[in-house]
């Protein structure tokens, strides 16, 4: 608990730490760090707790990012109604996915997820009107709290505080009966229908919720970037969410935070990055090889390699 | 051609339980090493035996070296791992060959097109991708159902647990079925060379559709991943030259040009899902 | 305690950073956004490649200002592009950008770049909403309009008289601009406009369709990797003795041809430069790009080149002092007059794009007997942007 405050406290005082030396750039970085830690949580409900490998969680983020994109360009700014429509379209995309693709499991329920998010990146590509491959610029950000989103303190605030009541409703969603069911579903389904539980319908709802978070995220990008485009829902962006997941630790709670945290900023430190020398176009390869070695040498992730040596 | 690759796909991934993303890479790098061995030897058909030897090879290292220690973690962890290596693979060929696609052409006499019965011209080259993939085909069937090692793959797949319980080398084994993957691979990466281009990245391009292909057939099963390559093929190629016109019939011409290439684009993830909605378990599926 | 470790720790970084932060007047610091690494990154490295030959020309100094290049890496992912753009603008504060390759990322990273009032040269075509309504001071391309190299290759396909031309095309917004500025340039029956999906691989129906549709030409848009599997596929297909194709310049050069090879032989593209244009400039820049990195240039490495020339004339013009944003604009739109590029002569448009004279090319053996794409002929001079009648700015 103790921990945590002092986390909570750090990434409060972050900005201003940042804005008195001069140094805003990060701010903005940050903020994306805890969108992405959104997205990340939300995968993980599915993946870690819910044991459903789910291959096409960007097709969610993307959708959600979408809706504020289009409506934004159409006119409608007030994050009061985008925002909520994001969720509801991605939470509706959730549901029409997981509906068909809970029938099937392991490594089809994988194929299948995967390829309805491509099915959803290619209608995105081939949407003209809303700029197809080459994206969408948003000619404002959402409005409608008073204060403007292009302020970087304000969107890195108010997702912060987004993200903090996602996680709080999270964790108390994983320990109701609704979150020991799902794990029980995940230890062993046959048990679970056999004491009576609507494995499905479970299963199905877990899904919704996360593709919901997951749309509130990308609702969130979408004003962070100001721009849209189909490479929010690649399957590349779906294997990213998913490393994210991995390498923080799958099925702990802080697993997604900080997977994100840890990806992104390798991604920060190595791109470009003049300690690479004539590498530096190669840095990919230096996140490859950490990749691989966490998977070698932590296999439950980071926070799990934590926990770990603190037994 | 996509057959080969999902054979070698659906071999490593039905048989030894273990999902590869890295199967991509190892096309690649089969490719590469073709359009290198082909422009330093001058010759497509010393190339070719080399390419999938040494494919083969990196294959087996690879396995040994690596991939032996994931075969008890679960799906995700594979993954990752295998996603860290599509990255590492894919800066290696960065360094050692730059930039730049390579060059690697059909061999002489089979640039050309070819009179079909019929009076349709086809491209020679084409045909001979047929031929092949056709042989690979039958050879691979012989060798799954008619020999002894057949016969210990097929008891892999079916039941690692008592394979090894009737004393089957199942380590060994793993390798050489990991290595005959990655030389299917080198084979697919190689012929298809000639028609695509061979660059950094030509191994995700297809290993989206190879997946398809597996999972549609049902995974494990040589007879799905040649089943599912047909049905991926024909109705990709049926819908990119059918829906258009359909949709012309039908709608504006506007509309139709819209429509029509948006459609056929998700047209092979449709059938898929279509596939899994009725047999969840694939067309055919090699464990019961 | 752990909050005064923090604070500590913070006050540490902003001393080291306090030091970073003072930016010396007499220097000039670009930022350079571009796709280097990963699959895409081959045209990337290409327009650096240029654009770092004409710095080294010029002896480090652009303008006459030690000039500092930081290089950004956007892979390709247009959010990342944003991100970096950012990291160039807020943190290294850069004074210029340029560097981008792809229209997505340009799209993603130009609100920042606007909002961070930093001039932009592009080094490569862009997107008409930034140069048609969109239009911004802070926007000036050192490359092509959007639909400059379609429309080139439509007026020849009209000149050559071809009747009943099919067009083929990728599934996105480039795809259709490229049909839509073939047809303003062509004006006649056209056969048929297939759009294809984008990173395609096979293309035997496309070809099939094309051998029964008998067309007087061919026209395709198919950039990078679908160009080289078309090309191989059309070439194999036996279609290319039958059917002229033509390609836009930026389709089938120099990248594209060490793919390919031999096959290419005889195709025809349109380009606003080619690699024997008969100017000093241009042997010039051909000759110090083969001595410098051991190959033909292509078109990009052209406008890398370009790109460079133009700060440098920018700069030099107001002597350095970019602050003066309204004496900087017209100094780089005023710019190619004072220095010589390999393409020819070039004028601004008001929306910043250059009207410049296009070429049509084939690709043939030279006397060496590389693969090179050969001159034939001019097919228009003084060609602009035909969205600029969109752009208000004056």
């Amino acid at each position: 608990m103790k921990k945590l405050v002092a986390v909570a406290v750090l990434v409060c005082l972050f900005p201003l730490a940042m804005q008195a030396i001069d140094q805003g750039f990060y701010i903005s970085f940050a903020t994306r760090i805890l969108i992405y830690a959104m997205a990340a949580a939300s995968l993980n409900l599915v993946l870690g707790y819910g044991g459903m490998v789910s291959f096409g969680h960007a097709a969610f983020f993307g959708a959600g990012a979408y809706i504020v994109g289009i409506l934004t360009f159409e006119g409608v700014t007030s994050l009061w109604i985008t925002w909520p429509l994001a969720v509801a379209a991605a939470a509706l995309a959730a549901l029409v996915i997981g509906a068909i693709s809970l029938r099937t499991r392991g490594v089809y329920f994988i194929m299948i997820t995967l390829a309805f998010a491509q099915m959803m990146y290619y209608v995105f590509v081939s949407l003209k009107a809303y700029g197809g491959d080459d994206g969408l610029s948003l000619p404002s950000r959402s409005t409608g709290l008073g204060v403007s989103l292009g302020n970087d303190f304000v969107r890195y605030y108010l997702v912060l505080t987004l993200l903090g009541l996602v996680l709080f409703l999270l964790h108390r969603l994983l320990n109701s009966r609704f979150g020991r069911v799902i794990e029980a579903i995940r230890e062993n389904e046959t048990r679970a229908t056999a004491i009576g539980y609507p494995v499905y319908r479970y299963k199905l709802l877990c899904f919704v919720i996360s593709g919901a978070i997951a749309g509130l995220a990308g609702a969130l990008i979408a004003n962070q970037t100001s721009y849209v485009g189909p490479a929010l829902l690649h399957w590349v962006q779906s294997g990213t969410l998913m490393v994210m997941v991995i390498l923080g630790g799958v099925g702990r709670f802080w697993g997604g935070p900080v997977g994100a945290a840890v990806l992104l900023a390798l991604e920060e430190l190595f791109s470009g990055s003049p300690l690479l020398g004539p590498f530096a176009l190669h840095w990919q390869l230096p996140v490859g090889a950490i990749l691989l070695a966490v998977v070698l040498f932590a296999p439950q992730g980071i926070t799990g390699a934590f926990a770990k040596k603190r037994q | 051609m996509l057959f080969l690759l999902a054979a070698g796909l659906t071999l490593v991934f039905g048989i030894m339980d273990m999902i590869n993303l890295a199967h991509g890479s190892l096309y690649m790098i089969g490719a590469y090493l073709m359009a290198s061995l082909a422009q330093a030897t001058g010759s497509f058909w010393t190339a070719l035996p080399l390419a999938l030897g040494a494919t083969g090879v990196i294959g087996a290292a690879l396995e040994v070296a690596l991939l032996r220690k994931l075969y008890e973690r679960d799906h995700l962890i594979q993954v990752l791992a295998t996603f860290a290596l599509i990255l590492i693979t894919n800066e290696v060929v960065r360094i050692i060959w730059g930039n730049q696609s390579l060059m690697l052409n059909a061999p002489a006499g089979l640039t050309g097109p070819v009179q079909l019965p019929g009076g349709m011209q086809y491209a020679s080259y084409r045909l001979a991708i047929i031929i092949v993939g056709a042989a690979v085909a039958l050879l691979l069937y012989l060798l799954v159902t008619k020999t002894r090692i057949g016969m210990l793959v097929r008891a892999g797949a079916s039941n690692r647990e008592m394979a090894i319980a009737m004393g089957v080398n199942i380590r060994r084994l793993f390798t050489a079925v990991f290595a005959l993957g990655a030389a299917l691979c080198a084979l697919a990466g190689a012929m298809l060379g000639p028609i695509l281009a061979v660059q950094v990245g030509m191994g995700e391009n297809i290993l989206i559709l190879a997946f398809v292909v597996i999972v549609i057939g049902g995974i494990g099963s040589i007879r799905g991943a040649l089943v599912g390559a047909l049905l991926v093929g024909a109705v990709d190629t049926m819908g990119r030259a059918l829906l258009p016109i359909a949709f012309a019939k039908i709608f504006s011409p506007q509309v139709a040009s819209n429509l029509g290439p948006s459609l056929s684009s998700i047209l092979i993830y449709v059938l898929m899902a279509a596939v899994l909605f009725f047999r969840p378990q694939g067309l055919f599926p090699a464990r019961g | 305690m752990m909050i005064r470790a923090a604070i500590r720790t913070a006050a540490i970084i902003a001393a080291t950073a306090a030091s970073f932060g003072a930016q010396a007047a007499n220097e000039l610091k670009i930022g350079y956004l571009s796709t280097l690494s990963g699959p895409a990154g081959a045209i990337g490295v290409e327009i650096r490649d240029g654009f770092n030959l004409a710095l080294k020309m010029a002896g480090g100094k652009l303008g006459g200002l030690p000039t500092e290049v930081v290089f950004a890496d956007d892979t390709l992912n247009p959010e990342t592009g944003k991100q970096l753009a950012e990291r160039l603008i807020k943190r290294d504060r850069v004074n210029l950008m340029t560097g981008v390759v792809f229209s997505n990322v340009m799209l993603a990273a130009w609100p920042t770049i606007q909002e961070g009032k930093v001039f932009y040269i592009a080094p490569n075509s862009t997107p008409t909403n930034i140069t048609g309504k969109g239009c911004n001071p802070h926007f000036v391309s050192a490359a092509w309009p959007n639909e400059g190299h379609h429309e080139a290759a439509g007026l020849y396909a009209k000149s050559k008289g071809f009747q009943n031309v099919y067009l083929i095309a990728p599934n996105y917004p480039a795809g259709k601009d490229a049909t839509t500025g073939f047809k303003r340039g062509y004006g006649g029956t056209i056969a048929a406009e297939v759009y294809t999906k984008l990173n395609q691989l096979d293309y035997s129906a496309e070809l099939a369709q094309i051998r029964a549709a008998k067309p007087a030409a061919l026209y395709a848009f198919l950039p990078g990797g679908m160009g080289i599997n078309f090309i191989k596929q059309f070439v194999a297909a036996g279609l290319s003795a039958e059917i002229p194709l033509v390609v836009p310049g930026f389709a089938d050069d120099q990248d594209i041809i060490r793919a390919v090879g031999e096959p290419m032989l005889g195709i025809f593209d349109t380009s606003h430069w080619a690699y024997d244009l008969d100017n000093d400039a241009n042997r010039k820049f051909v000759a110090e790009f083969e001595k410098e990195y051991k190959r033909v240039p292509s078109l990009f490495a052209e406008q890398g080149y370009t790109t460079a020339l133009f700060i440098d004339a920018a700069v030099r013009a107001v002597k350095g002092k970019i602050e003066d944003e309204e004496a900087f604009h017209k100094a780089l739109m005023s710019a190619p007059t004072r220095f010589k590029s390999p393409r020819g002569e070039i004028k601004m448009a008001h929306n910043g794009t250059p009207v410049q004279d296009y070429y049509v090319r084939v690709v043939a053996k030279d006397k060496q007997g590389r693969i090179v794409n050969k001159k034939v002929g001019t097919v228009v001079t003084g060609l602009g942007d035909y969205w600029a009648k969109d752009c208000n700015m004056k």
